[in-house]
């Protein structure tokens, strides 16, 4: 074979990527941080800068110092882009630190209550006060679950439908849909309960998990469409114009050509909306409310779900019932996380697809 | 001369000029791979100062592969490697200590699709280099009309300098992505089919400044078309595939290959019998 008889030609000429950082500059930079950081420890022992934000000046300002010395032989261009690199990293690393405290908080203080029949057990036989190896919260799981996917049923079509109405259609009503779509993200949790209580809950007699869901969806479709909208914005007309002039109409092109273009980008709307409805506790209480067992059934009464379940725990205010609550959390922080590492799986293109497969293809090889 | 191979890794290029103290654009033994696709093979070339060459061959040949490794663009595809040297007046251009961007100041590219930036103004697309990195420069309104000139953009856009580059026709686009590149005065202009999209006339007044431009500087030119290769360039490489990597099969004065290659593939390919 050609390819083979070309390999053999070139055989011992090994691809190199010299771009690439390699792993004893890294480990060299891990080290210098870590001995800058203790640096910046001792320079807060010994002057008036204290605590983390006096640690976190002082480190910055020494990584600064470090870099401008480093640089001093190189031009001004050089220095400024190693100096605004440090700056950008930092404030990167600032950005992480809410959403670090927020996880590990919850992390320390709901890790008690968590043992395997937390995620299967429901409180019927238990109450908030007993012991952490009974009882959970795998009835507020499901719960939750059920109402946010009946919520995604709803909304995801109709956001990516009004997304193509608004980006690819751009009918007569699109400054309307798109009004209607923007004030409806402003519209409080509460009421988009209060609304789904008086148009679903009453008529109907009775709370339920459909209710629920009906208002999440409320509430996640402005998200949707309008990520949607914002991602199909981002598909270039030359695409579109290959599908006319192969003699596409506008429907089949906006379903074959442009939707599958921004695939990952639809899904991470639809991501989004979960993430923003996922938590919302008001409109809950107002729908589908709470109980201690499973429910299966979306139109069979009051249907407990995470956020009412951690609520209705902290209500309770005993040590065990607060832990329990803390978990709750924790489950709703992991949900969420899972969530968005299964859309990047879904999202991924056949292209990013093939390329992971043959890394990992050589990382086999290399071990055998 | 043609097939080279393993052992031609470390040898110095022959073609055109031996000298040591070389001065222009030289590779030696260049490799490129996109993940696990041997895509070029084996390429020794030297560009001397002052001069163009064309490089030509069949589509899918590594052309394009080869002349973004002269400017280190090839690393920005996520699973792209290299191996082999390219050095710029004989530092190694891929030296860890070498910051890719001043590199790339030095070394210039035109693409194949012109790509102003439509948020700017023709004007603004001209001097956009210049903001860019930073340059000294106090003469702008000079630096706008001589590049458009040597564009053979200037007569057709001077009235309207403040229109954005966006609302040319390709052709001009393209004459306005020459004058881009022209601003910064790189030492080196590597050019991927720059003539592609444009009109007969235009081509030869992008011809004529390639020509200037190699009074000063280093030009290399991917091209399809023969006639624009004998025209404009001094030297010319030859790239084939058979399958494999593309590889360089012959590189000469541009007159020899035209007339009297060595390789019988070369003339086929000159007089379009293949490819
Ligand atoms: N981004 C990329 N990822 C993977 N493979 C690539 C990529 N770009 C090019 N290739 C492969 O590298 C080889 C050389 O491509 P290249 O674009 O350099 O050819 P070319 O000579 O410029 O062709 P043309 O005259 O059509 O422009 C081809 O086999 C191509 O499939
Ligand atoms: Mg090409």
């Amino acid at each position: 074979m050609i390819t083979n008889s070309a390999t053999d030609r070139y055989q011992g000429i090994e691809p190199l990527r010299p771009w690439a950082v390699t792993r004893s500059t890294r480990l060299k930079n891990l080290s210098r941080s870590l001995a800058f950081a203790f640096v910046a420890f001792l320079v807060t022992l010994v002057t008036p800068l204290a605590k983390i934000d006096g640690w976190a000046v002082a480190f910055l300002l020494i990584n600064i110092a470090w870099i401008v010395g480093q640089t001093s032989r190189l031009g001004v261009k050089e220095r400024r882009d190693a100096v605004l690199r440090v700056v950008f990293t930092s404030l990167a690393v600032l950005a992480f630190i809410p959403w670090m405290s927020i996880f590990i908080t919850v992390l320390l203080k709901g890790y008690r209550a968590i043992y395997p029949g937390y995620f299967f057990s429901d409180m019927r036989t238990s109450t908030p006060e007993d012991e952490f190896n009974i009882g959970g919260a795998g009835h507020a799981i499901v719960g939750s679950l059920i109402m946010v996917a009946i919520a995604t049923v709803v909304t995801l079509p109709l956001g990516i439908l009004s997304g193509i109405y608004l980006t690819e259609v751009r009918g007569r009503l699109t400054f309307l849909v798109r009004f209607i779509v923007q004030s409806m993200a402003g519209v409080p949790s509460v009421v988009a309960g209060l609304f789904i209580f008086t148009t679903i809950v009453q008529p109907m007699g009775k709370y339920s998990g459909m209710a629920g869901g009906l208002a999440l969806a409320v509430l996640m479709l402005p998200t949707v469409s309008r990520t949607a909208e914002e991602v199909l914005k981002l598909v270039p007309d030359d695409l579109r114009s290959a599908g006319y002039a192969l003699g596409a109409r506008q429907w089949r092109t906006a379903i074959m050509v442009v939707l599958p273009t921004v695939k990952s980008g639809l899904i991470t709307a639809g991501i989004l909306g979960v993430a923003r409805v996922i938590g919302e506790t008001a409109p809950l209480l107002l729908t589908s409310l709470n109980t201690n067992g499973f429910v299966w059934n979306p139109v069979g009464g009051t249907v407990a779900s995470l956020p009412t379940y951690i609520f209705s725990m902290f209500m309770y205010g005993t040590e065990y019932s607060t832990s329990r609550a803390w978990t709750g959390s924790l489950v709703l922080l992991a949900l969420v996380f899972g969530f968005f590492v299964l859309a990047r799986r879904l999202g991924a293109t056949a292209a990013q697809k093939a390329q992971t497969d043959s890394r990992k293809a050589k990382k086999l090889k290399k071990k055998s | 001369m043609t097939q080279q191979n393993v052992d031609s890794t470390k040898t110095v290029p022959q073609q055109f000029d031996a000298s040591p103290d070389f001065r222009g654009l030289e590779t030696r033994g260049a490799h490129a791979w996109f993940g696990t696709h041997h895509a070029l093979a084996d390429v020794s070339l030297r560009f001397p100062e002052q001069t163009v060459t064309g490089l030509i061959g069949p589509s899918g040949c590594g052309k394009s592969t080869f002349i973004r490794l002269l400017n280190r663009m090839h690393e920005f595809i996520p699973s792209a490697a290299m191996a082999g040297e390219i050095l710029l007046n004989g530092s190694d251009i891929y030296a860890p200590s070498e910051d890719p961007a001043s590199i790339r100041l030095k070394v210039g590219m035109v693409f194949q699709k012109p790509n102003p930036f439509p948020a700017m103004t023709i004007r603004e697309n001209v001097l956009a280099g210049i903001k860019l990195a930073h340059l000294k420069r106090d003469n702008h309104d000079d630096i706008v009309e001589q590049c458009l000139s040597r564009a053979g953009l200037w007569k057709e856009v001077k009235d309207r300098l403040g229109a954005s580059g966006g609302s040319l026709s390709g052709g001009q686009q393209q004459r306005l992505c020459i004058a881009r590149s022209l601003a910064v005065e790189p030492q080196v202009l590597l050019m991927d089919e720059p003539c592609s999209a444009l009109d007969p006339g235009s081509t030869l007044r992008i011809e004529e400044t390639i020509k200037e431009l190699a009074e000063k500087i280093t030009v290399v030119i991917v091209t399809h078309n023969m006639q624009q290769a004998s025209r404009v360039s001094d030297f010319c490489a030859f790239f084939l595939t058979d399958g494999g990597p593309g590889y360089l099969v012959e590189a000469d004065a541009t007159r020899k290959i035209f007339t009297n290659p060595t390789d019988s593939r070369t003339a086929d390919y000159v007089q379009g019998k293949f490819g």
